[in-house]
């Protein structure tokens, strides 16, 4: 009894964190995003420097009539926004928040588990440009797909990376093994794995999907309403999911510095924070990347240094054992 | 310029700094905005100051002002004089749905009876309301501020410098006056000096014991 009560309240908390903080990180967008425009952003909205701004915006996507094309793949294109943002709640389950037993559900190949599952996320995007009959759809889905494709490796490599480093794929088993000195010896894969993690959730300046000056807004152009509020989520969802996993993967998760372990989720929390405002921050400041500088900066930049990241794992680890 | 990637640096930077500054955003129907006191607003008319002149109608550019007036006898101020007329304001508006705010009509008035304001909250939903009579003017002619002062060693006002030299004029008679008043009285002491010529410094000795 008391295990499915555990269990209960688990998924109750991870659930709690997946409606809440998308939520904070869009009122964090908003808010950063004016200011380093030079602007106040929300104002209004709950009183209070419009904190409740995107609640507001909630309310006013629940009224809209949700319509599907006429032409358009019925079952698929109600389905799509689903499975844009599910993948993330799974994923969320799977990331450690502190030391010990403070994860929704140890998995022994965690890492294997996350990647995969966020890979089905882009699937979303996929079946809304494909199913929405709409040319800029189409575009903006295939887009999505090529995206996909060539940012999966790199951050799959530098994952990889990490887990020879550690010799499990179990996130807890990871941080168990974690030490300070990970984190020069990661970085090139942090960062390889960060910004293809920021190209798979079609964040600036990777957002050519969605590029809303050429092909209106690629795979979502035909969707209103709840849906479309869905897909929005669907991508600050991916924010918080991103930098947990790389926060828990190339920072070290709750471990704090100078063996300050003690508070170990509030460490979570604020490297998870950090790594957000980074996101952000990068949208705020870089241009959109054209479709061709994308496709070469992941092919000739990203996965070489990925691998070159693998082969100074693989010669370290040797050398220490 | 020479590091590859300092270019994505600086655009780092460049809104990091600009998020640690102030925000240029005015909240206006929160908070009013500062105007400069030159702002050109709306016009005030300062009725008591107009004679009917029309100069300002006339060289209006696209005619927005209207003027109606009729001409009143006065009295003559001694007995046995003549009767003066005098013009009376009946009617003075501004259309500002027409108005371009060139403010040639207060450049022009010759008595100061047409002012700047930087009052600019009167949008009407109807254009025929942007009509405003001499009563809305002369409201207006409360939110006038006062003269931004001069710029470090900038020329007097005419009207200032006229008076001055006034002044100058008045203060050199009177010096000069005043110079002759004791040229005359010098010469009487003179006269009287021949007669008591050794009481004076006497006289200063006392004061300086005292």
């Amino acid at each position: 009894m008391s295990d499915t009560l555990a269990i209960v309240l688990r998924v109750l908390a991870v659930f709690v964190i997946f409606l809440v903080f998308p939520l904070v990180i869009g009122q964090t967008e908003h808010k950063v995003m004016a200011h380093m425009q030079g602007r106040l952003g929300p104002m209004y909205a709950g009183g209070f420097h419009g904190w409740a701004q995107l609640v507001a915006d909630g309310v006013k996507f629940a009224q809209k009539e949700d319509i599907v094309p006429a032409g358009a793949d019925r079952r698929i294109f109600q389905l799509a926004p689903a499975v844009a943002l599910l993948p993330y709640l799974l994923v969320l389950i799977a990331i450690p928040v502190g030391p010990g037993n403070a994860v929704g559900q140890a998995l022994d190949a965690g890492v294997f588990f996350v990647l995969a599952v966020m890979g089905v996320g882009v699937l979303g995007s996929l079946m809304a440009g494909w199913a929405s009959a709409n040319k800029f759809s189409l575009l903006g889905g295939l887009r999505t797909a090529a995206q996909l494709l060539a940012y999966e490796l790199p951050m799959l490599l530098a994952a990889a990376s990490v887990a020879m480093a550690a010799g499990t794929l179990s996130l807890p088993g990871i941080l168990d093994a974690f030490h300070w000195w990970w984190v020069p010896w990661q970085i090139v894969g942090g960062l390889v794995f960060f910004t293809a993690g920021l190209a798979e959730l079609q964040r600036p300046p990777f957002d050519m999907p969605v590029a809303d000056s050429e092909i209106i807004f690629g795979a979502y152009t035909e969707y209103t309403g709840l849906r479309f509020a869905l897909f929005l989520l669907a991508e600050y969802a991916g924010i918080v999911v991103l930098c947990a996993l790389t926060a828990v993967l190339f920072l070290g998760g709750w471990h704090g510095p100078f063996g300050a372990d003690g508070l170990g989720w509030l460490w979570m929390l604020l490297k998870t924070v950090v790594l957000a405002f980074g996101v952000i921050w990068l949208r705020v400041s870089y241009p959109r990347l054209r479709e061709d500088q994308l496709q070469k900066l992941a092919w000739t930049c990203l996965i070489p240094l990925a691998l070159a990241q693998i082969a100074l794992t693989g010669v370290i680890k040797v050398v220490i054992s | 310029m020479g590091i590859p990637g300092s270019g994505l640096a600086k655009g780092l930077a460049v809104t990091l700094r600009t998020m640690t500054k102030r925000t240029v955003t005015e909240q206006y129907p929160d908070v009013q905005p500062e105007l400069p006191s030159r702002t050109r607003g709306v016009i005030g008319l300062f009725e008591e100051n107009c004679t009917v002149c029309m100069l300002c109608a006339r060289e209006c550019p696209d005619w927005c002002i209207y003027i109606d007036s009729h001409k009143e006898t006065v009295p003559p101020a001694a007995p046995g004089g003549r009767e003066r007329s005098r013009n009376v304001l009946d009617r003075f508006a501004i259309d500002f749905s027409l108005c371009m705010y060139c403010g040639i009509c207060i450049e022009v008035c010759p008595f100061d009876a047409l002012f700047w304001s930087p009052e600019f909250e009167y949008a009407e939903t109807d254009i025929h309301e942007l009509t405003h009579e001499r009563d809305k003017l002369r409201e207006w002619m409360w939110t006038v501020p006062e003269p931004p002062p001069l710029d470090p060693g900038a020329e007097q006002p005419k009207e200032i410098a006229a008076a001055q030299k006034a002044a100058d004029k008045l203060a050199a008679q009177q010096a000069k006056e005043a110079e002759e008043a004791a040229a005359a009285q010098q010469a009487e002491s003179a006269q009287a000096e021949s007669g008591q010529a050794g009481e004076a410094p006497q006289a200063k000795d006392a004061g300086e014991e005292a």
